[in-house]
């Protein structure tokens, strides 16, 4: 045990006295998050649209009003009947064209059914479908509003599911989950990766392996500090969640814990896997960043929808820890749920520590190669 | 204490060590001599149980470097060919940790290192390193001493540095093995070789002579002669177009010469010399070192 | 032997308060083999850095190849070659590959380059072995076509760095005997060595410590000097005298 503890003393004092080390432990995370949730946020703010009102009643003013009003767009141009809609969007000025079909009013009450238009920008794809999603929820909120049925949307809104979940429709709901698994998988994989490989480059592995240390303590001893740091940086993620960007916690905090600890085990665990077959600091850490962090961002779901991907890369993203990570806490912090729901994908976690704690026990070697 | 039996070991298209077997003796200051590709570090590595062997078999203090690694592991002291020490850390906590890992205390075994620590005790809050290259080396020695072992082994740890700090080094080592230590040692320096109780001359895998350093220059059968003139490099050229002449070559102020057969006289290469205009000329039978030695066997 | 090719007068070099090199005097002429030596940490690597041009003295006088050290510094680099144990060439390269980047470096031409790697593979004996990686190849070849390479653009001096560490005895003097055929050449060659017989076979040595230069002669002469047998004896008199 004492051997145990003299080890954990020396990795503290490797972690404190790199100022490198440091700064990725604990600037990284604030940095990420300040980018994703405000900088690179998806939500879309003031995008100027054009309305091309072939009615001009009572209800496609306030539609319009209401459009206007909710702080994603404003009005860039209006178009008059007959004018050349595609010109518009050549020149770049507007991102999407409103177009309410004549005796908007009139159809809707007689009918039940009325034709709106919404034509977006889709060189730019992801905006594009953002801008009709919103407006189209604005539309129908509206009509609900009103109680009045049947107007048709068209046919390419379709609003999802998440909106339930984030009525606002703010990214950053989204992205703190998505985050906290990048960061979380990175630290905890790649600072455990390389503080080994770094032993091995510099030699001092050598002497750790002749002497009557076992591997499980320095495996431990390597570990255990940035299970420590890897959870305040847990801690640090949700904190500013909530109270910089107001993302909730509908359920458990104690369970958003123990999952995040399971998730940090894992990550951990793949860490020393990766060292054990690294043979230095610079592949352990390009295994983690180009293995590791693109995989997160890209295969996830963080940022694109696993629904929407090809086949193939559904089946890939099985074997992402993230992938399962981000449902968890979706769940937890956004729908509120329990355990009770969430149970397979813990499942998945746990497996996934046990294997690869198996597998860098296996790969340990107590000789030089 | 240290025996080896048959080693061999091959790494993918390059035998490293070729069936070496030799015996170290309690409390023996043992010599492996050789350049760089030798296998010195590779049998070390054996032997500290962090290699393991194609062929043979090889003991620690009776302990089997396959079967007993753990055992052998708390028994021996390890100085690794680079310094392997933890840069960021200082002296002290260097020292420190090393004692906890081995299970001990630095004030338990203080009276080992007391003569080598002193001397760094001073810049026991300096980085290791910030260290200079001999006092990296005491720190390195202190810490594979820190749990009283048994055995030591030092894998080159004069290479690369002054002739003041490896002379100071050197007799470290003499006291160390006063008080009972077996200490396997490996150098390239050849003339380091006479502070050793035994070596082993070590080439290309394969040891070719092994023996008291005072032996293996009684045992230099050939005739050799220093030569010296004012210009040593063309004397050099000329010994070397010289047909008595087998090797010359240069050994500090002189040249090593031997001749074709041992029949070859002083006076001969003197004459020789002398016909081609050589100033301040001086030729004489001489005692050969270790180096000549370790060239002989080598051309053999 | 009266060219000048390095003049260091009053060199001051420090890092903070320390004093790395503290007024160093010399001069090493054309055609001469120069024996830098000193313990470790006498400030050598910091003075050789200086006349390499990789560093700027904190005050003094130095000339290298007759250009001055802090305004010609790149007239400096080109009539210089450097080679250490630790890096020299691309091992990854082959050995014609290695010679075709650095003539690139200093401008030769490839015509010039072709006959002058034809001679080199030859002195060196190693014609078959042109298109092998240099890492492949034994040690003593390396270094030995290491020095080869730091002299192939024929600069004034030539810097090395503990150039044969770690080398067999043979092979280790056939790396003495290419010195010999550059100093002939009338290229000065600029030698730190840890091998002692080695400071033997330079014209002069200078040994350092804590910053000074504490000697400079002939080998024959600081032995008579310091009474000593060898130059071994005479390093650690030195070196014991200043501690």
């Amino acid at each position: 045990m004492k051997q145990f503890i003299g080890f954990l003393r020396k990795e503290f004092l490797h972690i404190f006295r790199d100022p490198r080390t440091m700064i990725i432990i604990f600037g990284i995370p604030v940095v990420q998050l300040m980018l994703f949730g405000k900088v690179i946020s998806t939500d879309i703010q003031n995008a100027k649209i054009a309305i091309l009102d072939q009615s001009h009643d009572n209800i496609t003013r306030k539609i319009t009003s209401k459009l206007l009003s909710s702080g994603y767009f404003v009005l860039g141009e209006e178009l008059l009947p007959g004018e050349d809609v595609e010109s518009v969007f050549r020149q770049g000025k507007v991102k999407m064209v409103v177009t309410f079909g004549p005796e908007f009013e009139y159809n809707l009450e007689r009918d039940g059914k009325a034709d709106v238009q919404l034509l977006a920008d889709a060189s730019d794809p992801n905006t594009a479908r953002i801008l009709t999603n919103y407006a189209s929820g604005i539309i129908s909120d509206y009509v609900k509003k009103e109680k009045l049925q049947n107007i048709q949307l068209p046919d390419q809104i379709n609003v999802e599911v998440r909106m339930l979940y984030n009525e606002g429709l703010k990214s950053v709901y989204m992205f703190v989950p998505g985050i906290m698994a990048m960061i979380l998988m990175l630290i905890s994989s790649m600072m455990t990766s390389i503080s080994i490989s770094k032993e091995k480059e510099l030699g001092t592995m050598e002497v750790l392996l002749a002497s009557p240390l076992k591997p499980i303590q320095i495996v431990l001893g390597k570990v255990t500090p940035y299970l420590l740091l890897s959870f305040i940086n847990a801690l640090t993620i949700i904190l500013l969640g909530v109270f910089v960007f107001g993302v909730p916690i509908k359920g458990s905090f104690f369970l958003l814990m123990g999952e995040s600890f399971l998730f940090i085990l894992m990550a951990l665990s793949l860490g020393i896997l990766i060292s054990t077959v690294a043979p230095n600091q610079m592949v352990a850490m390009f295994i983690s960043l180009l293995g590791l962090m693109l995989p997160t961002i890209l295969l996830s779901g963080f940022i694109f929808p696993i629904q929407n991907m090809p086949l193939p890369l559904r089946i890939v993203s099985n074997i992402l820890p993230p992938r399962w990570f981000i449902v968890i806490i979706r769940n937890i912090m956004l729908k509120g749920t329990g355990i009770m729901y969430i149970w397979k994908e813990t499942m998945v976690l746990i497996f996934m520590s046990f294997t690869f704690i198996a597998l860098s026990i296996k790969n340990f070697k107590i000789r030089l190669e | 204490m240290i025996s080896i039996q048959h080693i061999s070991k091959s790494y993918k298209d390059v035998q490293a060590v070729r069936d070496i077997s030799f015996e170290v003796q309690k409390g023996e200051l043992f010599g492996l001599i050789g350049p760089d590709g030798a296998g010195k570090t590779t049998l070390m590595r054996i032997l500290m149980t962090l290699l393991i062997q194609d062929e043979g078999k090889a003991t620690m203090n009776g302990f089997d470097v396959i079967k007993d690694y753990k055992k052998i592991r708390n028994i021996v002291g390890y100085m690794p060919g680079r310094f392997s020490l933890y840069q960021d850390l200082t002296v002290e906590e260097n020292l420190n940790f090393f004692a906890t890992v081995f299970k001990t205390t630095v004030s338990e075994n203080y009276d080992l290192i007391r003569d080598i620590y002193i001397q760094i005790e001073p810049f026991k809050n300096r980085l290791a390193g910030k260290l200079s290259g001999g006092m990296k080396q005491k720190l390195a020695l202190s810490c594979a001493l820190i749990h009283k072992p048994e055995i030591l082994v030092l894998d080159e740890p004069t290479t690369g540095v002054d002739a003041v700090s490896r002379k100071e080094f050197w007799e470290m080592l003499k006291k160390l093995q006063e008080k009972g230590i077996t200490i396997l040692v490996s150098t390239p320096y050849m003339d380091e070789a006479t502070l050793c109780n035994r070596v082993a001359l070590m080439q290309k895998g394969k040891v070719l002579n092994i023996d008291t350093p005072r032996k293996l220059v009684e045992n230099y059968s050939r005739k050799l002669y220093a030569i010296k003139s004012k210009e040593m490099h063309r004397l050099i050229l000329d010994l070397r177009s010289y047909d008595k002449t087998d090797t010359a070559y240069a050994f500090g102020e002189y040249l090593h010469v031997t001749g074709k057969n041992d029949e070859v006289e002083a006076s001969e290469f003197e004459n020789f010399l002398l016909k081609k205009n050589h100033t301040k000329l001086q030729v004489f039978d001489n005692e050969p070192g270790i180096e000549d030695v370790f060239m002989d066997l080598m051309q053999e | 032997m009266n060219e000048k090719v390095i003049e260091v007068h009053n060199l001051v070099k420090k890092f903070g308060s320390f004093v790395a090199n503290d007024h160093l005097n010399f001069d090493v002429y054309k055609g001469e083999i120069f024996g830098f030596l000193g313990a470790n940490g006498a400030g050598k690597t910091t003075a050789m850095k200086i006349l390499c041009g990789l560093s700027a003295p904190t005050s003094g006088d130095v000339k290298v190849a007759g250009f001055d050290i802090y305004k010609e510094t790149e007239k400096v680099k080109r009539n210089i070659g450097y080679m250490s144990q630790k890096f020299s060439l691309y091992e990854d390269l082959t050995i014609a590959e290695n010679i075709r980047f650095f003539s690139g470096i200093y401008g030769i031409s490839p015509k010039d380059r072709k006959a002058k790697q034809e001679i080199l593979l030859k002195n060196l004996d190693i014609e078959s072995a042109k298109d092998s990686l240099v890492g492949s190849l034994p040690l003593g070849w390396k270094q030995k076509l290491a020095f080869s390479v730091a002299i192939f653009h024929d600069p004034k001096i030539v810097f090395l760095d503990e150039p044969t560490g770690g080398v067999d005895p043979i092979t280790r003097r056939k790396f003495w005997d290419l010195i010999y055929e550059a100093s002939d050449r009338g290229i000065t060659v600029f030698v730190t060595t840890h091998y002692m017989d080695e400071a033997e076979y330079c014209n002069r040595v200078s040994i350092m410590s804590e910053g000074r230069i504490e000697a400079l002669d002939t080998t024959e002469n600081l032995k008579k000097q310091y009474a000593a047998k060898n130059m071994d004896e005479v390093f650690l008199k030195i070196a014991r005298n200043t501690e």
